[in-house]
Order: C-alpha cells, then sequence, then structure tokens
C-alpha cells in the first residue's frame, strides 16, 4: 500500500516588484505550522478595532463557493470565529421522485446529482438494483464498468484540480484540466451521445456497447493524461503560494475525520487507508494491481497530493481494465430486465408483449432492500433501495458523500482566515447537485 | 500521524475482502454483533434478518444511544464509522416508519443496518446520536427536514435541504402529494412576498453589532420573519 510521503521540498521565492521599480525575489517560509511571510510593517499602522465582529455573507453565487453554497461568517477582523453553511439551494426532491419512477427510469436522476460524475453515479446505482433484483452481470459489462467509473473518477478530480487552482490565484492548470476533460467527453459522446448526462447503465448491463476504434481514443487518452499531471504537478506541488496556501489548513485527524464521516480523499488525507475499492470490493476491484494514496496530515495539501495520485492509480486501473477487456454481451440473458431485440419486437408477438410489458410496467424486483456503495470521486456513494416488490421503489436513498463531508466545514474553518476559506472549501470537492439533491 | 488501515482488528491471516458473487435474497451469514447487541442489552434487541447478505436487526427506538455508544467503543464492535441516516415510510398505511441507520466498523470489517419502528400517526420523536458520531448533525437534519422526525439532544435541529419557514410539511412522506401540498400559483404567491433579509438566521444577525444600526423597520421585518409572519 502506497502512502502518498510528505516531502515538500520548496524553493519559496517569489518574483516581485519594489515600488522603485526593481524586480526581485521574495523569500517566503513554508512550513507545516503554515505560511509564514516576513513582512516589516511599521508599528502603529493597523488602528486597534477592538473586538467588534463582522458577519460576512459568501455565496449562494459566488464562483468560489463551486455551485449554490451560502456560508455565513462571523469574523473577528480576518479569523473566521465561526462558520454557518446554508444548503438546499439546488434542492429538487430526487428521492422523492424516485418514488415515483420505475427503476430503470431513475438512472437519468443519478446523473444529475452528483453531475462531474454522472458515469459513475449509472454505474453505482446500477449495481444497487441488480443486488435487489439479485442479477450478475457479464464479464464484458464488469471491465466496461470498471473504465467507466475510473474515468469517471478522473474527470471529476480534473475538475476539482483546476478550479481549486483558479480558487487560489493559478488559472492555467485549469485550462490543462480542462482540455484533459474535454477529451473523455468526446469518450462519452461517441460512447452512449451524450456527455454530460449519460445515463449509461441499465439494470443488468449497459445501453451500448463500445464503439470501434473507442479503445484507440482511450488509450490516446492515458497517454496524455500523465503529461498533463506532471505538467500541473511542477506548476504546483512544490510552487511557494499554492504550498503556502494549502499546507496546515483545515487539518482532521484521523479519529476526528472517522468521527465526521468523512469518506474518499478527504479521509484518505487524514491518513485512514479506507477505499470502498478496497474494504467493500464491487466489480472485481480486488484483482486489478494498485495502491490507496493516502496523507498523513489531513490538511488541504494532502487533499490535493492524495487526489493527483487517485488519477494516476485510476489510469493503472483503467490499463488492466483495457488489458483484459473480454468479448462478450453486454446485457445479462435475464427477460425479467432485458428488452428484447428490436428486430424481434416488431415481428413475434410475444416479445412485443415482453416488450411491451418491460416498458410500461416496468421490472418487478423481490421485495427487500439493500445497500451498495462505491467508492465515488469524492467519497462513499452508496445507494439504499427499498422495494416492496411493485416496479417503483418504496424508498430511494442517496448516501451523498459531499454532503457529509461539508458538514465538516466549520469544524475545518473555524481559526482560520477569511482567505483560508476559499481553500479550505474546495478542499471539499463539493457538488451541489448532489449535496441538495 | 500514522496511517489507520481498515481491518486491523481482524486476525492477521484473514483474506482481503472480495466483490460478493450470488448473493441470495434471503438468509445467509448473520453479523457477529447482532448476538454480542442481544448479550449487551437483552429485550431492547428485537428480531433480525439477512438480507442481501446484509444483517438488519430491531430496535427499540429510545435506546439508540445507548446502542450506538456501545456499538462505537465496545473493542469488540468499534463500529467507528457512521456511514448513514435515513427513514422509510412503506405504501402500506398499517406498516410502521422506519429509522435506518447504516454502521460500519472499519477495525472488523462490518456492516450492520439498525432500525426502529415508529408510529407514523404518533408523534416522531427518537433520541439524537450526534454526541456519538458527528456525521449524525446534518444526516438527522435531513431526516427531520424531510419525514418530521425529532431528535431529542441534537444540538440544532433545523431544517437543512429546505428554508426554515417552509410551511408545507414533510416531503418524503407519503401522504405527501409530489407536487407538493400549496398550488403553483400559492407558491409563486409565496415566493414573491418572501422577504430577501429572511435567509438570515436571528442567531447569526444577533452576533453583528450592525443588527442593531439597521433602519427600525428592516429590523422589525426581520422579526416578524423569525416569527413566522
Amino acid at each position: 500500500m502506497a502512502t502518498t510521503t510528505r516531502t515538500v521540498e520548496v524553493e519559496l521565492a517569489t518574483q516581485t516588484m519594489s515600488p522603485t521599480g526593481e524586480v526581485f525575489r521574495m523569500p517566503l517560509t513554508a512550513n507545516d505550522a503554515g505560511f509564514v511571510m516576513p513582512i516589516d510593517l511599521a508599528p502603529g499602522t493597523e488602528p486597534d478595532m477592538g473586538s467588534e465582529r463582522m458577519l460576512i455573507n459568501i455565496g449562494p453565487q459566488h464562483p468560489a463557493t463551486h455551485g449554490v453554497l451560502r456560508l455565513v461568517l462571523e469574523l473577528d477582523g480576518e479569523t473566521v470565529i465561526r462558520c454557518v453553511p446554508h444548503i438546499g439551494y439546488l434542492h429538487c426532491g430526487f428521492e422523492k421522485i424516485g418514488e415515483y419512477r420505475q427503476y430503470n427510469q431513475i438512472i437519468p436522476w443519478t446523473d444529475r446529482e452528483d453531475y462531474l460524475n454522472s458515469m459513475g453515479n449509472n454505474v453505482a446505482y446500477a449495481l444497487s438494483a441488480e443486488r435487489l433484483f439479485g442479477i450478475e452481470i457479464t464479464p464484458r459489462c464488469t471491465v466496461l464498468r470498471v473504465i467507466a467509473m475510473e474515468l469517471s473518477r478522473i474527470i471529476s478530480h480534473l475538475v476539482w484540480l483546476g478550479t481549486t487552482a483558479i480558487d487560489l490565484g493559478a488559472f492555467t492548470p485549469f485550462l490543462w484540466t480542462f482540455q484533459e476533460r474535454e477529451t473523455v467527453y468526446n469518450l462519452w459522446e461517441s460512447w452512449v451521445g451524450a456527455r454530460l448526462t449519460t445515463s449509461a447503465t441499465r439494470i443488468g448491463g449497459m445501453a451500448a456497447d463500445l464503439p470501434s476504434g473507442w479503445i484507440d481514443g482511450l488509450k490516446g487518452f492515458l497517454r496524455s493524461l500523465p503529461k498533463t499531471l506532471d505538467e500541473t504537478d511542477r506548476m504546483l506541488t512544490r510552487n511557494g503560494i499554492w504550498v503556502g496556501r494549502t499546507v496546515g489548513l483545515g487539518i482532521m485527524t484521523a479519529s476526528e475525520a472517522i468521527n465526521y464521516g468523512l469518506s474518499g480523499p478527504m479521509l484518505r488525507a487524514s491518513g485512514v487507508a479506507y477505499d470502498v475499492r478496497k474494504d467493500v470490493p464491487y466489480l472485481d476491484y480486488e484483482t486489478y494491481d494498485w495502491d490507496i494514496a493516502v496523507g498523513t496530515k489531513g490538511d488541504v495539501y494532502d487533499r490535493y497530493l492524495v487526489r493527483m495520485e487517485e488519477m494516476r492509480q485510476s489510469v493503472r486501473i483503467i490499463e488492466q481494465a483495457v488489458a483484459r477487456l473480454p468479448d462478450g454481451p453486454i446485457n445479462v440473458d435475464d427477460p425479467r430486465v432485458i428488452l428484447p431485440a428490436k428486430i424481434k419486437a416488431t415481428s413475434e408477438m410475444e416479445s412485443m408483449i415482453h416488450h411491451f410489458k418491460l416498458v410500461m410496467e416496468g421490472p418487478r424486483p423481490p421485495i427487500g432492500e439493500c445497500y451498495v456503495a462505491t467508492e465515488s470521486p469524492k467519497g462513499e456513494k452508496g445507494y439504499y433501495l427499498v422495494s416492496d416488490g411493485t416496479s417503483k421503489p418504496v424508498r430511494w436513498r442517496i448516501r451523498p458523500p459531499a454532503f457529509v463531508n461539508l458538514s465538516a466545514i466549520s469544524k475545518m474553518a473555524e481559526g482560520h482566515l477569511l482567505s483560508d476559506v476559499i481553500a479550505i472549501n474546495a478542499s471539499i470537492d463539493i457538488v451541489m447537485g448532489e449535496i441538495d439533491r | 500521524m500514522s496511517v489507520v488501515l481498515p481491518g486491523a482488528a481482524l486476525p492477521k491471516n484473514t483474506p482481503d475482502p472480495v466483490t460478493p458473487r450470488t448473493v441470495p435474497h434471503r438468509g445467509g451469514d448473520v453479523n457477529p454483533s447482532v448476538e454480542a447487541l442481544r448479550a449487551q442489552f437483552g429485550a431492547t434487541i428485537g428480531r433480525h434478518d439477512v438480507t442481501w447478505g446484509e444483517t438488519t436487526v430491531w430496535i427499540d427506538a429510545t435506546k439508540v444511544r445507548e446502542i450506538a455508544l456501545w456499538l462505537r467503543d465496545d473493542p469488540t464492535q468499534q463500529y467507528d464509522y457512521l456511514v448513514d441516516v435515513t427513514a422509510v415510510e412503506h405504501r402500506d398505511a398499517a406498516m410502521p416508519l422506519e429509522m435506518v441507520w447504516h454502521v460500519r466498523s472499519l477495525p472488523y470489517r462490518r456492516f450492520l443496518r439498525i432500525k426502529a419502528a415508529l408510529d407514523p400517526n404518533a408523534e416522531l420523536e427518537v433520541p439524537s446520536i450526534e454526541p456519538v458520531y458527528k456525521s449524525a448533525n446534518w444526516l438527522e437534519r435531513e431526516v427531520y427536514d424531510m419525514f418530521g422526525v425529532r431528535f431529542g439532544g441534537h444540538s440544532d435541529l433545523r431544517r437543512i435541504l429546505l428554508w426554515e419557514s417552509y410551511a408545507e410539511g414533510f416531503p418524503l412522506r407519503k401522504d405527501f402529494p409530489l407536487r407538493g401540498r400549496f398550488s403553483r400559483s400559492e407558491q409563486l404567491t409565496q415566493a414573491l412576498a418572501a422577504n430577501p433579509e429572511a435567509p438570515y438566521s436571528m442567531e447569526e444577525l444577533s452576533v453583528a453589532d450592525a443588527f442593531h444600526e439597521l433602519p427600525a423597520d428592516m429590523r422589525e421585518r426581520l422579526l416578524r420573519v423569525k416569527a413566522g409572519g
């Protein structure tokens, strides 16, 4: 198991200009305690404002809140005394709507919650519904879903990386990461016809098999992504400003992180090597050779390192998946859930009735319930389904990782400076579509 | 800080977990924590069943905090991770409303579903497990927001996804219509009449000295919103 070691060898200096116009390098120092910048301030230039507290509202419409999050901060000077998050601006009642939809009709809703990871949600939901129906998917479908989930993880982390870099003042990585992400969206488009809202899975299989040449496109992406990651790594990892704005912020110890229910990179950055893919495996993840990225300090910088390493590990998993991708059907041979072939449905009476009943009435699982967790880019994403034997679930519950992760923001932000709240908030990797549902 | 490895409490030669195959609908291995719970809490623990490989144990709702605390702290259990808190109301009105807690033991790699039955026609109240698991804070607020279950001892039980003055009820209850209780025109009227300052709670405003310097009419409006008018 690989552990991301934390050796920050930063030549901490930044190019700056003196009032007289001379360019010189200003030394910065970074250490684990935080960012210390020596500034000589003439004493008495700042009047003492006393202990008056200020209330600051950030969002909901603010680019640094990554959606429609609203934070109400109580400040003492620039120090955050209290942080009260307000959510719900995107609430559309997905779980309520799901109770009025057939099992296959819920799949489009899963696209729209964590919309940076729509493919991963499709797979996660399908796995959960298949457990409820008692279906074992085909070997080809299993490997295709692994590729889908890991690519989805990569693009979600790329968006996180680019937007977080923008939040902290670096614009260029955003362009690099979004360029890579575009390649994956082109791949999605040629596979399932949609870029963002993929709806790629069906209960018992996939909506479509890979088109010809798709694997070549994927291999091209796998060749170019590590270069982009290396470039971003060179740009950020030992960059004085980046280190200064991330090291020592929002620290969660391992026991705190577990107690606050953090999951995904947030939890692993705190030194807990819990990954659903290893601990509660699905889709044969235990047969792939890959490592969990673990941090040591649990600060914003560690979360960055963990996500960077996770993208590299995802590349490893996809390479192995491509090498082992078997031929064969993508859908299970189970008439309870899989539609008959189009040519049969239009030429044979029995198949037409079968098609009609599946579409109009929907497949019916036995009475029961199940919770299937998957490792989404944000953390442990699980779907809890309760069936009463009809074609619509009694309860469709999304276990939202970003919702639980965000609930710890007050704990992480309090005591830090106002500008650090932006970095801490970015490090949670929130997607409001998933939090508000 | 050293790395916390899940499965650390298991014997050394325990094989790594694998993807489950051919999970039976009913029956299978029962989570050993059920027997331990029975031994510890006796009649507080009700029946249990195994569905699709997951053990569900029914408990007395009023004892959930003691049970959660014991499950977390007992060295033979160590359920240190609260996965989810939610509720289920069945379409069959004769069935009870179920509170559901999903807990996971990272050291033992166990997963347990704890359920408690509540009477949907009575006052819905269970003890909060926020003192045991901090993650329960928002999860319980969401259950309160959606089902109207009150959590005794919760530090900050407010609506979370809906706004505080939301008057239509609890959306995930089965008697709540899909489109909401109010007509579209009523919803629009309310939205247009809403106060732009309403999103601040009084608690938030009171910390700011600026509140006392607000114009009197604005202050009065805010107080009115708080009072529900």
